[in-house]
């Protein structure tokens, strides 16, 4: 194969790969963005009823209930200005706890109680999620966690 | 006292860091002798001294210094003296220490064996890696000092974060810097390269075991945090791309990519510049994941603001040596011409494509990383990009590679497939996609598309892997490290896919309350609950369970999984139990106590998935035999010699 055509499949092959990549980044890349939103932005009515998100804050001390025996429990998240409940069905991270930071993923009932399928423990037991910190108006901790 | 000595050994490290950098470029611009030469003494100081400071590290944390700010936050009295000694690089400071050792240990290891390189060149390659070395120093000095005094001194540390209290994530982190520091070898290599303005085959074959060896220590040291991530974590994920797995996996990307291209480089002189630019991108991804890792802007973009002065050392660093780099690429580049022609079929082709998937691979792995720090930066809102956009944007390059590999391999350099190779690959090809099915439907009872593509290219890259030693040694031709070591490592690629493909596709996990005496079946096995006691540690208590499995009847094994409290103080640890078998693991992690005498529990069916590390293991030995390969070990005679009669033989 003479240098041109050679030239000329390289350019072939990384434009369409580029393409092909940039396609598939596009359609992969909207589906799967997870937006965070706060207990006062979903009553404000913010948060999207259709899709899933995350919701963030502190577990409201005493606000924790289990059905005895059972994996269902039921908390409630605040950011000190509206509260949100979340029901949520399996195992808890070992982080979480009364009073402290948590993100769920989910989406929102009709009844406006959030239903999660995943709570979240991405943090470590010295500071809380940085959204949480941020929608509470905390500082924000500088240590790295691993 | 002894922090002092170990802050005061860091200056002089970063001193004759300077005189490194100075000498070994100054001397190579001037062809002055002696410079040079003070250049390479530089290089043994600085190594010493990093050592030295290093060691009074570990010394503050062995004798429990607490009055030392950084050992009062990493460790504790009670914390075991292994542990201790591990809590070194816990956290920023001690992990930029540690870096600077591995970058000091390599610069020492290529000053030691470059003798045959002509001087010049081996002086800049040297004084590119004392301005990295620089670089490092001054923002350990600056900004992340590890002997900050704290006064009045602590009475007790602060604890190493329990999760890192485990044998895998002591060694992870000194492993991967090997791999992340390694890179930086190939990067001066390059830069030094670039300054001379002319590339030969000499260099691609000084640059591959280098690039080899750090490559395989990044393969290990990802391998380990997927490892500890499945047992340690406590809900047996192997892989979350969370972006601190993505900060180590994008420069392994690269990297493989650029042995690749490196090989081409060397048999054919062709893909020159960008081989230079995959070795710039290589070390560049390598700061970025420390970084990203190690500096807090994961947790908060805005962690900066608390510490204005290390983020913009950061930016400033990173910036310096990528920019600087690049620079220098699109002043010297085209100057290196690559003249050589290749057939559609040859092997330049497939690295090509190798390179194309790889990097479009990256590409979109680095996009979903840094996204969501862009958009947080610029205040557009908090956003997190799932795991499906991963999983997606990594299987579709992967899958037509993985396909490729096993022609690419059978592929002799620029003339094409040969006739009969490709007889005997279509006989695989089709065998593999008939075994895939029979997998599937025999041993899962189930045949569902993505699993058959996933086991016949597995077994696929297997097969046309070991095809290669077969022919060999039908033909009675010798089987060189490098060959050997390409065979093992694409073996194990196929291994590793295997194992994806199984516990991907068949893994069965279910979440259950249980009281003591109270079973659950997954996939066909029977956990049953049938003890709980406490237990006591060195630093922590908990309750303990036994899980009895069995399977129609037939008893298994008992597995322990533990809930721990860390006497320091803070949140509890699973700790999951998991026995371990060549065609699954079984998994209990216990949760909390629900009331009534029940607690929760997850329990796990992973079929295959010890093949994922297994895989990977073989991956590194493979760059391992390939990077002792006899051909890097010559001398500069005889590889010239060497050089013109490869270029004509049949190549492996």
């Amino acid at each position: 194969m003479r240098p041109r055509r050679k030239r000329l499949l390289a350019v072939t092959a990384i434009v369409a790969g580029v393409a092909a990549a940039t396609t598939l980044a596009m359609l992969a890349f909207e589906d799967n963005l997870l937006y965070f939103y706060n207990p006062t932005q979903v009553h404000a009515g913010e948060a999207p009823t259709d899709r899933m998100f995350r919701i963030g804050g502190m577990v409201t001390e005493g606000s924790v209930q289990r059905t005895e025996g059972t994996l269902k429990i039921r908390f409630v998240v605040t950011d000190y200005k509206e509260s949100i409940p979340v029901n949520y069905e399996g195992l808890l991270p070992d982080l979480f706890r009364e009073g402290q930071g948590v993100i769920a993923h989910g989406r929102l009932s009709d009844s406006g109680e959030f239903v999660a399928h995943e709570v979240l423990a991405k943090h470590d037991e010295n500071y809380m999620p940085p959204e949480v910190a941020e929608s509470l108006h905390l500082p924000t901790p500088a240590r790295p966690s691993t | 006292m002894i922090p002092e000595i170990g802050h005061f050994a860091l200056i002089l490290a970063l001193l004759l860091a300077i005189a490194q950098s100075v000498f070994s470029l100054g001397g190579a611009a001037r062809g002055h002798a002696g410079w040079m030469a003070a250049g390479r003494s530089a290089v043994v100081g600085q190594c010493v001294f990093v050592a030295v400071a290093f060691g009074a590290l570990v010394h503050a944390f062995v004798q429990r210094d607490f009055s030392v700010l950084y050992v009062a936050m990493n460790s504790n009295s009670q914390l075991p003296v292994y542990f201790r000694v591990a809590a070194v690089w816990g956290a920023h400071e001690g992990s930029l220490l540690l870096w600077s050792l591995c970058l000091a240990a390599w610069s020492l290891a290529v000053t030691g064996f470059s003798t045959s390189l002509d001087a010049p060149f081996r002086s800049r390659v040297i004084g590119i890696l004392g301005l990295i070395s620089i670089g490092f120093q001054l923002f350990m000095l600056t900004t992340s000092n590890p002997f900050e005094r704290l006064v009045p001194a602590a009475a007790e540390g602060q604890d190493l974060n329990p999760l890192l209290q485990d044998f895998a994530l002591t060694v992870h982190p000194p492993i991967l810097y090997l791999g992340y520091v390694g890179f930086a070898v190939a990067f001066a290599f390059a830069c030094a390269t670039l300054l001379e303005g002319r590339l030969d085959a000499a260099w691609a074959r000084w640059t591959r075991p280098w690039t080899l060896a750090a490559w395989l220590f990044l393969t290990i040291g990802i391998a380990l945090g997927s490892w500890w991530a499945y047992y340690e974590l406590g809900w047996g994920g192997w892989w979350f791309w969370d972006p601190v797995e993505n900060a180590s996996f994008m420069p392994w990307l690269a990297g493989t990519a650029l042995i690749h291209s490196l090989a081409v480089t060397e048999k054919r002189g062709l893909f020159k510049s960008w081989t230079l630019l995959l070795a710039v991108s290589a070390f560049s991804l390598s700061l970025l994941g420390t970084f990203l890792v190690r500096s807090g802007v994961l947790i908060s973009v805005h962690a900066f603001a608390t510490d204005p002065a290390r983020g913009i050392f950061i930016l400033g660093f990173l910036t310096a040596v990528i920019g600087g780099a690049l620079i220098l690429y699109a002043w010297r580049a085209p100057r290196l011409k690559s003249a050589a022609g290749f057939e559609a079929t040859s092997r330049e082709t497939f690295l090509l494509f190798n390179n194309v998937f790889l990097i479009a691979a990256l590409g979109l792995i680095l996009l979903g990383t840094l996204y969501p720090l862009f958009m947080d930066a610029l205040e557009l809102g908090k956003i997190s990009v799932g795991p499906p956009y991963f999983e997606l944007v990594f299987l579709v390059p992967m899958l037509p590679l993985l396909a490729l590999i096993g022609v690419g391999m059978h592929a002799a350099w620029k003339r094409g497939l040969l006739g009969s190779a490709r007889n005997r690959l279509l006989i695989i090809a089709g065998s593999a996609i008939a075994a895939a099915l029979v997998i599937g439907a025999a041993g899962f009872g189930e045949i569902r598309p993505l699993t058959t593509i996933g086991f016949a290219l597995a077994l696929w890259v297997m097969a046309t892997s070991i095809a290669i030693p077969v022919g060999r040694l039908r033909a009675r031709l010798p089987i060189p490290g490098a060959v050997l070591g390409m065979v093992i490592a694409h073996f194990g690629l196929g291994l590793t896919t295997l194992g994806i493909t199984g516990v991907q596709s068949f893994k069965v996990e279910k979440d259950v309350a249980l009281a003591v005496g109270d079973a659950a079946t997954v996939a066909d096995y029977d956990f049953r609950l049938t003890a709980l006691r406490d237990v006591q540690g060195p630093n922590f208590v908990g309750v303990e369970a036994d899980v009895v499995v069995s399977r129609a009847g037939e008893p298994i094994t008992t597995l322990h999984p533990q809930k721990r409290l860390y006497n320091s103080g803070g949140n509890p640890m699973t700790e999951a139990g998991i026995e371990v078998g060549a065609a699954r693991d079984l998994f209990a992690a216990l949760g909390d106590d629900l009331g009534q005498g029940r607690w929760s529990l997850r329990l796990q069916y992973k079929p295959l998935i010890r093949y994922i590390w297994l895989g990977a293991l073989l991956i590194a030995l493979g760059g391992g035999l390939a990077a002792l390969d006899r051909r890097y070990r010559r001398s500069a005679e005889a590889r010239a010699a060497a050089a013109v009669s490869t270029a004509t033989a049949r190549a492996p």
